[in-house]
């Protein structure tokens, strides 16, 4: 079977008995070093929006401007955004098997994840230096 | 093992597939990493509520009381609820997965334990940290 240039599908030629097709292991390890950093990050992070609970402006701003908890937000973010944008990659790779949709679900899960991770560290930033 | 017609290629080309769903008989497990995806998923589209309420705090005033009275609202409310499960369900689930990459609980009885630990778990979290909330405000 000649290689597609066209096709991201590694030919079934190049791989056999060659063990596993070599590069989707740093996702796989990728997904497991931002879920060991949401951790932590998680628990911070649940501690600092439930003690929003019922504050008003004022005090929610002070809040989310304290350095800590800033820095708590942006990590969780920054882990978070990498660790869905791998996580809905995995399930386009599972169920969607159309290369035409495949690719497209693919370009929308990485523009999602970036649009949101910027706009929650840009908010983040401004709610401490503004 | 089920084969599939690829069309094109030799015979040799036609590699087995993994069973398929429906040939299973459903198990706490398998029921367990569903609902992981789903609330992954769930989580994916939070973010979205949490990108609204930053930019509605860093905006001012107003645009942070339109973003409080949603959230404090009954429908606000439930989602809030439903998304802190969600997160819970699936921190817990990270934890059982971190536990069976270390090639820990995966027998019989340890890995149905696991299973059951990370339902009660992201139930009894999810329930401790709404108590909080509501006592501490």
């Amino acid at each position: 079977m000649a290689h597609d240039s066209t096709s991201t599908r590694t030919a079934a030629s190049r791989v056999r008995y060659l063990g596993s097709a070599k590069s989707g292991a740093a996702e796989n390890w990728a997904m497991r070093v931002t879920a060991t950093a949401l951790f932590p990050l998680s628990i911070g992070f649940v501690c600092i929006i439930a003690s929003l609970a019922g504050k008003d402006y004022a005090a929610a701003r002070a809040e989310l401007s304290h350095p800590f908890a800033a820095l708590t937000l942006l990590l969780f973010i920054l882990a978070g955004v990498y660790h869905m944008k791998l996580g809905m990659q995995t399930i386009i790779d599972d169920y969607v098997h159309d290369a035409h949709w495949k690719d497209w679900s693919l370009i929308a899960n990485l523009f999602f994840c970036l649009g949101v991770g910027l706009a929650c560290v840009y908010a983040a930033l401004k709610l401490s230096f503004v | 093992m089920a084969e599939v017609e690829l069309g094109r290629g030799s015979p040799e080309s036609r590699r087995p597939l993994s069973p398929h769903l429906q040939i299973y008989t459903p198990m706490l497990t398998m029921m367990m990493s569903i609902a992981h995806r789903i609330t992954g998923v769930a989580l994916y589209g939070g973010t979205l509520l949490l990108a609204w309420f930053l930019i509605a705090a860093a905006s001012g005033p107003e645009s942070f009381a339109v973003a409080a009275s949603f959230f404090n609202s009954i429908i606000g409310k439930l989602i809030l609820f439903g998304l802190t499960w969600a997160l819970f369900h699936h921190f817990l689930g990270g934890v059982r997965h971190a536990i069976w990459d270390a090639g820990f609980g995966m027998d019989h009885p340890q890995r149905e334990w696991l299973a059951q630990g990370t339902l009660v778990g992201g139930a009894v979290l999810t329930l401790a940290v709404w108590i909080f909330a509501f006592f501490a405000r």
